[in-house]
């Protein structure tokens, strides 16, 4: 195959005085993969994605992006409007709370216009039928449209957060958790939105969960992660049903079976 | 017998005042941009124009006159005591008329008059930030302006028309200065955000609490933000002004009694006067005193 890949991590490191937040993490990502990063609470998995995403600076190693010009770029040397812009336009970003990524004091169709906005779009009837589509698409009605976020319920708020974030078509999307908090049939739902999304937009995502059931449903490959380290990693059918290390053994024996 | 101790010339001692016109000269130079500086104690509270006062005294000279206005009118409060003031401390020249005023202090309103080449207009600024509503945080907002990104200024606008069916700002209405910096024009309606285009006096803006001093240099494009399909218009009146008749301007209402009774008069008192003395005389006027007689 010709194609590169989207992101490239070198042994990237983040150390929070002595202790480790993650280390040593090497690997491809590639354009509409998505990769799911696993792990029980205080692994590294969140201080890997904040790496990962710019929104920490790594002490040790690099991360190298594919620009749309073709041309590989570190994250860590670019120019902070140059990151923003690219944060903005060709990434997105949804966090486990939906009051962190949304405006929650704007109405929803203005949270999904916020990015057209800042990229220049200056006509209103555009914007609004823009944002109108991707609503639709998350399953929001159009009649909520002019609601705040606030009046939402958890599960309708991590949609807008995804719509918010796809609006812009990026080819790289963060995910931190994102069906933490919700009970489990709009999980079920949401996580089948979100698999047709990446099917018919082509995006390369990570995802960050401890749920396994998640990485399941998403996932191409995972990293399992423990005190900062990869211990293991893999397509997620083979890690799942084929745990080498002991760890890997121990949390897929946890799920709990109903 | 001692000697009162007397005041320094316009209130401030002569370092704070270097201090301000620096300030001020940076404003200058980048046309939209907040300078940062130390806002000192005025014997006024703060809301009062403290900011407004100290960009004055740091740029009044003995040789100047000044005006003062208050939502257009030379004779409420606020614009009184600011007179009066610096008649105490820097013993100028003071008028009403907005053509004879080297430097005119003002809360809300830009004269009807046109300004000239040489006049200095300072504004009484509240709050500098026109993303403060929108974005809290101050470390944000800086960067925003540094980096260009005001993407979130139209969704404040985008905010309005799907509210309102239009955008509903009538006051503060943000504008982007030369090309470059989206700046808060101080509550001034937005009926006058088109004089602040190409004028030819300078226009500086003073917010004491926020501690921050910016400016418009003479001739500097200032344009109202908008959208391509609800593009920025500005106030119309159905009436013209009750008492002297003049189309064009901007109108406050009076309430008459308690029985509904009301009419629309120019906000700007020295413009309406003049028309009145002049012989126009509107529905609700009387006229001229001496054509009366």
């Amino acid at each position: 195959m010709s194609e590169q890949p989207l992101l490239k991590v070198h042994e990237l490191s983040k150390f929070y005085g002595a202790r480790i937040g993650c280390r040593d993490v090497s690997f491809d990502l590639w354009p509409g993969e998505v990769l799911a990063i696993v792990g029980e609470s205080g692994s590294g998995k969140t201080t890997l994605l904040n790496c990962l995403s710019t929104r920490l600076t790594a002490d040790v190693g690099s991360v190298e992006y594919l620009m749309r010009d073709g041309q590989y770029r570190n994250l860590a040397t670019m120019p902070e409007a140059e990151r923003r812009f690219l944060m903005r336009t060709d990434w997105g970003f949804v966090h486990q709370n939906p009051a962190d990524g949304l405006r929650m004091t704007v109405s929803a169709g203005a949270n999904v216009g916020e990015r057209l906005m800042a990229v220049g779009e200056r006509h209103y009837g555009r914007i609004r039928e823009t944002a109108g589509d991707w609503l639709g698409r998350v399953e929001i009605g159009l009649d909520r449209m002019d609601d705040q976020p606030r009046a939402f319920s958890g599960g309708m708020r991590q949609r807008l957060q995804i719509a918010r974030n796809l609006v812009t078509s990026p080819r790289l999307v963060f995910m931190d958790e994102p069906t933490g908090g919700l009970d489990v049939s709009v999980q079920a739902r949401l996580l089948d939105l979100i698999r047709g999304l990446v099917q018919d937009l082509g995006l390369a995502v990570i995802v960050v969960t401890h749920d396994l059931a998640v990485a399941r449903l998403l996932s191409h490959r995972m990293m399992v992660m423990k005190n900062g380290l990869v211990i293991e990693q893999g397509l997620t059918d083979r890690v799942l049903d084929d745990p080498r290390e002991p760890y890997t053994q121990l949390l897929v024996s946890s799920i709990l079976q109903v | 017998m001692s000697e009162l101790a007397t005041y320094n010339f316009a209130y401030l001692d002569e370092q704070t005042k270097r201090m301000i016109r620096r300030a001020i000269l940076k404003a200058i130079a980048i046309p939209g941009y907040q300078v940062p500086f130390a806002s000192r104690e005025m014997p006024m509270p703060y809301g009062w124009g403290t900011g407004g006062v100290q960009v004055t005294a740091a740029v009044i000279g003995p040789e100047d006159t000044l005006k003062v206005i208050d939502q257009g009118a030379d004779d409420t409060t606020n614009a009184v005591s600011i007179r009066a003031f610096f008649q105490k401390v820097a013993n100028v020249a003071v008028t009403t008329k907005t053509r004879e005023a080297t430097v005119i202090q003002t809360r809300h309103r830009i004269p009807e008059e046109q300004l000239t080449e040489g006049q200095v207009l300072v504004y009484q600024v509240p709050i500098p930030e026109p993303l403060r509503f929108l974005e809290p945080r101050e470390t944000e907002t800086r960067k925003m302006h540094a980096l260009e990104e005001y993407g979130l200024m139209h969704v404040k606008l985008y905010e309005d028309i799907a509210r309102n069916g239009h955008i509903a700002t009538t006051y503060a209405y943000p504008v982007k200065v030369e090309g470059r910096y989206v700046m808060d024009p101080s509550p001034i309606p937005k009926f006058d955000n088109p004089k602040m285009h190409m004028s030819e006096a300078l226009q500086l803006f003073g917010a004491g609490r926020e501690k921050r001093i910016y400016a418009i240099p003479p001739h500097t494009k200032v344009v109202s933000l908008d959208f391509e399909d609800h593009p920025f218009e500005i106030q119309k009146f159905a009436k013209p002004c009750a008492l002297c008749g003049a189309h064009g301007v901007y109108l406050d209402e009076v309430i008459l009694d308690d029985k509904g009774g009301r009419m629309f008069v120019c906000s700007d008192t020295d413009f309406c006067e003049e028309r009145r003395e002049a012989g126009h005389v509107g529905e609700l006027g009387v006229a001229n005193k001496e054509a009366a007689e």
